[in-house]
């Protein structure tokens, strides 16, 4: 199933300036540990999704919350010259149809 | 030590308007104190360039006024930070401004707290002499040079600032560029909470009712403080805090979801504990504050980059956009050539910026776009010049929207012009680029060295 029909929320949004953080939020236990338990969501696809170097992408699984997270360093500073997305708020939809085996 | 502490926070920003009607139940439950953050980076840099604030100076007063009133009438403290958006002295005084007007216009009288957080250049120099300087990772470590070129520094404050206001008899505290969360820390902290709680209740008071669901910006939100946890609820009867609604907070803007840095320490959440204890109200506890070895704040700053000028404009002819990537490339290389002519070779393509942003294929994500072939039936293309001077800017402009309207292309029809230009005029000028040049930490001895507090009896 697509990450679109399973989440409660996927998101971006700046954290500072200089990087953008990606949360995917789901509305019960059930299903974040049904999606925990494939392993689809990690470090490496952010890293395949962006194009970002493995070891600039830090990522979190939290069980409180019922998410994951991914935080990367923007490519292009926010206001910065070339600058397309100040807010950082919609560099989300690579995310949206990522298949879950569930 | 106080059992608790019953703090209010109006909003996620001054200036986003809330419901008044909250405001009235958040102070029916007789707060010790009211917080607002009234600003962030998250607009970019041109608020800290130009000392301008991004909400209307209307509703920054509207929202001033409620608060004003509503503190002075209980006899509590209106604690405000990062004031008029940005946090440098300009923005700093547009805000006391506005103050000074309520405070006339309605015979209040109060002790103003006002803490001017922009930094002195030499200061920064000699500090950087000293090796106190730090990059934070993203930019190169600062030299003296970009100290030089920036147009305003500002220091993110702590706490401490915050608290010497109030310790010179401030009934309301207006801070430029601070922690959002010290805004709301500094009272519980004074008065002798546990750090790592106060901490995390600033964090979540300084967003409004963001933590709350259905998520929203504009609302109140109130927070009991106790010493072993505190309690977090909204006051609008329509919105509920819960366990996930609360935890989930932490993600928001925050790279790391458990460490969050302040001046003089960090805050770890990786244990905090979430709890709902009715319909509408959780109880957070074992949020940890680890202090830091050094006392570091964060500096932020923003140079000029040149003027920019813009147009805005569209095609519906599908056999451009089929070729779309390669008609730009052929306008900018005739305005390159033409500039490069009419300019005698004194302005070259390496002096001046040219951006074709092209809505409906990559304007959005740019790098990141996967997708590389537009499907839609027209596309939105915003011309951008940034140049050294706006006569500059206006003049590459205008010859970019005239190529970009009259070029030819392979199998055009279309001959009378390959745009549908938005606005008469066509050239928008847009002043001042600015940039941010500065995510650098500077170690300071003493929390109060960066700032200039001052009271003013209104």
């Amino acid at each position: 199933m697509e990450l679109k029909n399973l989440a409660k929320v996927i998101r971006s949004k700046n954290a500072g300036p200089f990087c953008v953080t990606f949360d995917i939020m789901f509305a019960d236990k059930p299903t974040y540990e049904k999606v925990k338990s494939t392993g689809v969501l990690s470090a490496e696809l952010i890293s395949g999704l962006y194009k970002i170097p493995l070891k600039e992408v830090r990522f979190f699984a939290c069980d409180s919350a019922l998410s994951f997270k991914a935080s990367i360093k923007r490519n292009i500073f926010s206001g910065d010259i070339g600058d397309s997305d100040i807010y950082g708020a919609q560099q989300h939809a690579p995310l949206l149809d990522i298949e879950i085996p569930v | 030590m106080k059992k608790e502490l019953r703090i209010i926070s109006a909003a996620g920003n001054l200036g986003y308007g809330f419901p008044e009607a909250s405001l009235a139940a958040a102070m029916e439950r007789n707060p010790h104190f009211i917080g607002c953050d009234a600003g962030s980076t998250d607009a970019g840099p041109h608020y800290l360039g130009s000392g301008t604030a991004w909400v209307s100076r209307a509703s920054c007063k509207r929202d001033s006024e409620l608060l004003l009133k509503a503190a002075r009438k209980a006899g509590i403290p209106l604690m405000l930070g990062s004031a008029g958006g940005a946090g440098g002295r300009k923005n700093l005084n547009f805000l006391v401004d506005i103050f000074k007007e309520i405070a006339g216009e309605n015979s209040l009288h109060f002790k103003l707290g006002v803490i001017d957080t922009e930094q002195d250049k030499d200061y920064l120099k000699a500090k950087l002499k000293q090796g106190k300087i730090t990059s934070m990772g993203h930019l190169p470590e600062l030299t003296e040079k970009d100290i030089e070129e920036s147009e305003h520094i500002v220091g993110l404050v702590g706490a401490e600032p915050f608290i010497q206001a109030l310790n010179l008899g401030a009934d309301v505290v207006i801070c430029g560029r601070a922690s959002d969360t010290a805004i709301f820390a500094a009272i519980p902290i004074k008065e002798g909470f546990d750090p790592g709680l106060a901490w995390h209740a600033g964090k979540i008071l300084e967003c409004g009712a963001a933590s709350a669901e259905p998520v929203v910006a504009g609302d109140c939100i109130l927070v009991t403080l106790r010493d072993d946890h505190f309690l977090v609820e909204p006051l609008n009867p329509a919105l509920r805090h819960t366990v996930l609604s609360t935890s989930a907070h932490s993600l928001y803007e925050n790279a790391d979801p458990y460490c969050l840095y302040e001046a003089g320490g960090m805050m770890d959440l990786s244990a905090s504990r979430y709890a709902q204890v009715d319909e509408r109200r959780v109880r957070v506890s074992n949020s940890k504050f680890i202090p830091a070895e050094k006392y570091q704040v964060k500096l932020e700053s923003v140079a000029k980059a040149g003027y920019r000028t813009i147009s805005i404009m569209g095609t519906r002819d599908p056999l451009l956009i089929d070729q779309i990537d390669h008609y730009i490339e052929i306008v900018r290389n005739t305005v390159h050539n033409r500039v490069n002519d009419a300019y005698k070779g004194e302005m070259t393509a390496a002096d001046y910026i040219l951006n074709f942003r092209v809505y409906g294929l990559n304007a959005v994500m740019a790098s990141w776009e996967p997708v590389t072939k537009t499907k839609s039936h027209e596309l939105g293309i915003v011309l951008e010049v940034i140049a050294p001077n706006q006569e500059l800017a206006n003049a590459i402009l205008a010859l970019a929207r005239t190529y970009s309207l009259h070029n030819h292309f392979p199998g055009r029809l279309c001959t009378a012009g390959n745009m549908a230009i938005a606005f008469s005029p066509s050239d928008i000028p847009m002043g001042p680029v600015y940039r941010f040049n500065m995510e650098h930490l500077i170690e300071i001895d003493d929390p109060l060295e960066m700032v200039k507090v001052k009271i003013i009896e209104l």
